[in-house]
Parts: C-alpha cells; sequence; structure tokens
C-alpha cells in the first residue's frame, strides 16, 4: 500500500521538476522572454517620463515618471505572467509533451501549480527588471514593502491561471494572441498606469472602477508611492477572489480534460 | 495477477464515431501481449484509454488490480507508455526529456540520473544524451521514447506500432530488447499491424477489428486457425466416440452438425472419405463464417500494399 505521505512526496518531486522546467524554458528563450519587456519599458520611460512627462507636470503631488513607473512594473508583471504561461502550456498541448505529464500519476493541480509558478517566476523577474531600469529614471520609494510585495505576486498569480485557462481552450497558435490583445492591454492601458483616475470626467471614473486592473494598478502604485485612487482592501479582495474563482475553474477544465484529453 | 484488465470499454468520439464496442481484455502480468489490428480498429483508442490520454464513454479499466478511476495514481504509476507518434519537446536534450519524465513520477533527480544513465546506455543513445531531440535520427527519437517510458521502471510497457516505420535491422533490435525486457518481469502489450511482428514477440494475442475483440488466444492457437478452413456439417449417425482423425481436428456442435478444420492444403474428399470410413454421412455442408480469415486476408492484402513504404 501507498502512504498518504509517500504521495505527498511524489507530488513534491513532480512539482519541482515541472517548476525547474518551467523556468529553465523562459531562461532559456531569454531573447524573447526577457529582453523585450526591459527593451518596450525603457521606451516608456524615455518617451512618456522623460520627454512627454516634463511638460504634463506633477500627478498627485508626484513627477509624471515618478507616478507612472509603478504601473509600467505592473505593466510588464501582467503581461508576461500572462504570456509565459498561456505560450509554455499552448506549446506544450501543440506539440504534445503535455502528454508526458498527462500519463503520469501527477495530480492536476500540481499540473496547474507548476505552470503558474513559471508564470509568476516570469513575472517576478521582468518586473525586477523593469524596476531595474525605472531607477535609471527615477527614484521609487517602496513606502509599503510588504504590499508591494504581495500585490505583485497576486497579480502575477492570477495573470499566470488567466494564461493557463487561455491555453486549455486555445486550439491554433492565433487564439493565444486574442485574449491580450483584445481585453488584457486595453484594460491594462485604461488601467490607471499613465494617468490617475481624477483626471478622467466622472462618468468615465465611474465606468473604469469596473476594471479589475485598475484595482492592482493603484494597489501596486500605494505600495510604492504611498498613494492610491481605490481602497486597497477591495484591490485584495478582487485579486484573492479572482484568484480562487479562475485557479477552481482551471482545475475544473483540468479534471475534465477539456482540450487536452480526446 | 492480472497486468491489465478492461472490461466494456466504450469509445463514442466527439463526433459520433464509435470507436470501441466494448471491449472485455485480459492480460496476465508477465505477458508478451499483441494488440493486432488493422488501420482504424481502434488499437490507438484502447491504448489511450488505458493511459488516460482518451476519455473513455463507459466501461471499466484496472492496472494490476488498481481502478483506473479510484486510484489513478496507484495504476498510473504502474504503465510505462510509447505512444505512436513523437511527442517529446523538440526543444529539450534527450537527458532533460528523460529526467523530467522520471520526476513527473516523483523518483528523485539523484535517483533518475542513475537510471538514464543505464537506459540511454541500453538503447545507444547515451552519446546523444545532451543532442536537442528534433537533432535524433527516426530511429533514434523511437528508442527515446522507449528509454522515457522506462524511467520510471514500469510494470507494464505499452508500447503502440513501436516499430511503424522503422527500418529492418532497428526493428529486430528493438524486437531483442523487448524481448530482454519481458524476460526481466515487463509484462508488455505492444500493437501492431504486422502478423509477422506479433508472431515473433507476442505469446498471447488479440485481434481487433472495428472496435471489437475477434479473437484472444495464444499465437499457437491463432497461427493453427489461420492455417485452417472451418467447416459446418450436417451429418447423420454420429458415434457416441468421435473417431480421431489424424490430420483433421473435429468436434461435435450438436447432435447433427459437426464442425471440421482442414489444412488449406488439404482437399475436402479426404475430410468426406475419413468419415464416411467410420459410418458418418455427410448430408450437407457451409463454410463456418470466420471473421478472423477475412481479417487476415485484408491484413495480408494491406501489407503488399505498403510493402515499401513498411521496411
Ligand atoms: N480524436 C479522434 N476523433 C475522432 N475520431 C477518432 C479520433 N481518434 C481516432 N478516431 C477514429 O477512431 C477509429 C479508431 O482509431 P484508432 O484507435 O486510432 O485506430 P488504430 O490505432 O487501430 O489505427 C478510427 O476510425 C479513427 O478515425
Ligand atoms: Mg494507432
Amino acid at each position: 500500500m501507498i502512504t498518504p505521505s509517500e504521495r505527498l512526496r511524489t507530488a513534491a518531486v513532480s512539482l519541482a521538476t515541472l517548476v525547474r522546467k518551467e523556468t529553465h524554458r523562459y531562461l532559456r528563450i531569454w531573447m524573447q522572454t526577457l529582453l523585450p519587456p526591459a527593451i518596450t519599458m525603457t521606451l516608456y520611460f524615455v518617451i512618456f517620463g522623460g520627454l512627454i512627462g516634463p511638460r504634463i507636470g506633477p500627478m498627485e503631488g508626484y513627477s509624471y515618471m515618478e507616478f507612472i513607473a509603478p504601473g509600467i512594473i505592473m505593466l510588464a508583471v501582467i503581461t508576461n505572467s500572462y504570456g509565459n504561461v498561456v505560450s509554455s502550456f499552448f506549446g506544450a498541448k501543440f506539440q504534445r509533451h503535455i502528454e508526458e505529464l498527462l500519463v503520469s500519476p501527477t495530480p492536476n493541480i500540481v499540473i496547474l501549480l507548476g505552470y503558474v509558478a513559471g508564470g509568476v517566476g516570469r513575472g517576478l523577474l521582468t518586473g525586477a527588471i523593469v524596476t531595474g531600469v525605472a531607477l535609471f529614471f527615477t527614484r521609487l520609494p517602496v513606502e509599503h514593502p510588504v504590499i508591494t510585495i504581495s500585490v505583485v505576486v497576486l497579480t502575477a498569480t492570477l495573470f499566470s491561471i488567466g494564461g493557463f485557462i487561455n491555453a486549455i481552450y486555445a486550439k491554433k497558435f492565433d487564439d493565444i494572441a486574442i485574449i491580450p490583445t483584445f481585453i488584457l492591454t486595453p484594460l491594462t492601458y485604461l488601467g490607471g498606469v499613465f494617468y490617475s483616475l481624477s483626471l478622467l470626467p466622472e462618468f468615465w471614473q465611474t465606468v473604469s472602477l469596473a476594471n479589475p486592473i485598475l484595482y492592482m494598478v493603484n494597489a501596486f502604485r500605494y505600495g510604492v508611492l504611498g498613494t492610491a485612487d481605490i481602497h486597497i482592501a477591495v484591490a485584495y479582495a478582487m485579486m484573492l477572489g479572482f484568484i480562487v474563482l479562475f485557479g477552481m475553474f482551471a482545475l475544473y477544465l483540468l479534471n475534465r480534460g477539456t482540450g487536452l484529453r480526446a | 495477477m492480472t497486468a491489465l484488465a478492461t472490461k466494456q470499454l466504450t469509445k463514442t468520439y466527439a463526433g459520433g464515431k464509435v470507436a470501441l464496442h466494448g471491449i472485455d481484455l485480459t492480460v496476465d502480468a508477465g505477458a508478451f501481449f499483441g494488440l493486432l489490428g488493422p488501420n482504424g480498429a481502434g488499437k490507438s483508442t484502447l491504448i489511450g484509454i488505458v493511459s488516460t490520454l482518451v476519455t473513455k464513454t463507459a466501461g471499466k479499466v484496472r492496472v494490476f488490480g488498481h481502478d483506473l478511476d479510484l486510484d489513478p495514481w496507484a495504476a498510473k504509476s504502474q504503465i510505462g507508455l510509447v505512444p505512436q507518434e513523437f511527442n517529446f519537446n523538440t526543444f529539450e536534450t534527450v537527458a532533460q526529456i528523460v529526467l523530467n519524465q522520471a520526476g513527473y513520477y516523483g523518483i528523485p533527480r539523484r535517483v533518475a540520473r542513475q537510471r538514464a544513465e543505464r537506459y540511454l546506455k541500453n538503447l545507444g543513445l547515451w552519446e546523444r544524451r545532451d543532442s536537442v531531440s528534433r537533432t535524433l535520427s527516426g530511429g533514434m527519437k523511437r528508442r527515446l521514447m522507449i528509454a522515457r517510458a522506462l524511467i520510471h521502471e514500469p510494470r507494464l510497457l505499452i508500447l503502440d506500432e513501436p516499430t511503424a516505420g522503422v527500418d529492418i535491422e532497428l526493428r529486430r533490435s528493438m524486437w531483442d530488447f523487448l524481448r530482454h525486457i519481458n524476460d526481466q518481469g515487463t509484462t508488455i502489450i505492444l500493437t501492431t499491424h504486422y502478423l509477422e511482428e506479433a508472431e515473433s514477440l507476442c505469446r498471447d494475442i488479440a485481434i481487433i477489428d472495428d472496435g471489437r475483440i475477434i479473437e484472444n488466444t495464444d499465437i499457437k492457437t491463432l497461427l493453427r486457425r489461420l492455417s485452417t478452413h472451418a467447416f459446418l456439417l450436417d451429418v447423420t449417425d454420429i458415434p457416441k466416440e468421435l473417431p480421431e482423425l489424424p490430420a483433421f481436428s473435429l468436434h461435435q456442435v450438436d447432435e447433427t452438425t459437426l464442425e471440421v478444420e482442414v489444412p488449406r492444403e488439404r482437399a475436402l474428399t479426404e475430410v468426406f472419405a475419413a468419415l464416411a470410413e467410420h459410418g458418418i454421412t455427410v448430408s450437407s455442408m457451409r463454410n463456418k463464417s470466420n471473421r478472423l480469415e477475412e481479417l487476415f486476408v485484408r491484413l495480408l492484402k494491406w501489407h503488399g500494399e505498403h510493402k515499401e513504404t513498411a521496411e
């Protein structure tokens, strides 16, 4: 008979293997995964922060560069955690080496955790790189370190799970670009990365409050600068709520074999 | 001990295609079992369900007594799968592929490294361990899939058409390797559409066609059956003791019907003469319908057409 502790140990080895493999993947192809965000975000800092920013003047009492830096870091975290999982998991489906995992006794929760860990890893690493770039242009006080770190980890987790669900449904390569292009990018740009909510007419302020990404960007900005357009508690509740909801849904899809088992 | 038992396994694919119609199959531990059937018979579907890559519509699967639905962990740990098509990550090296697979089965890295060395050496891949898998030759890719399937030392190794498209020399050496593994105690199930392969390797065999098992026996009986014609004879005056006819096998179906198996090279008149000698008169006869035989003819025909590509 196999004891529960032995199963747990097996699952732990399985998870470690998957995390190592996923980490190895984005490090191996760093030219596609780590370099592009570094370049893009540097351009944002140069153009919006350096050239245009001084003409805009201070926002919420901070220089424009200072104001946008947290948003740009979050932009990188969101796109990279999502992008990592969606392309890695879809690639595994497409090449069919996902079958290596499916035939093994690896529990579905471990499959999900392993891929999410890869996405979070890349999200955080890119976030760190962009932060490094930002420090060439501005100072980042990090008023509330615990909030800063926890918000970025929760955000990366949430978008990694999102990428996972996207990959489960994707049947062709086009399908992994639809959500990022038509939903994530607009919501992020409209999520207060480049402006304070108070600049908007009242109607659009209300509309913006329906955008979950706005809460995450603002919570992160609160962690770094100590200012936000929204209540931090709402941001946490929203992130945790979505993580649980999406996580359960991803597990449900895995258990059903949707998009994976004929 | 039973290595694999399926009960009333049924599969209807999303498009409505019924690939399996209630498959009952038992494979004993230690067996070298062949699942023989033409293309589209349902071999890969059956293997897919056992390895959980395909969801079943109905039925039960037990692997060494563990129900695949109730205790997938225990059942899956016992199986090593070599699928029909290459399905490894073409960006990873040979060593990475094998070590990762070991990890998914919970084997610590240190143990996995030792085993990887052993299996890669056995399969002639050790020199290529750091090569990216897409640079391997076709034969090496096949062997890589075997090494990967063995890394957790499964008690049941399942190979889906492992020698399709493999040259004759490599095929022989793969056969030797599989025989060796089987001698060491690993149960092997192999699907093939080469009768020759089944004949050379397998002791027990099931023939599947159109989603149904039409024969499940040992290879000797199968070959004998393939080399004979079976007839049903309506006769009068069957004696209490059936006569022993040296060249034919005879048995009684009911009070007035005998079944006789006649080797293909013998004439039917010999049967009548021999029966008459024992006072049995044949009033009429009919062919025993024989799906196996029909299938066999189809398999041979299919082979004839694909000879060049297969070898
Ligand atoms: N994913 C699938 N969707 C629909 N039909 C399928 C699928 N896979 C196999 N089939 C059909 O099921 C039947 C059995 O296929 P398969 O199990 O691959 O046979 P074999 O391995 O014996 O060649 C075939 O008619 C095949 O076309
Ligand atoms: Mg097949």
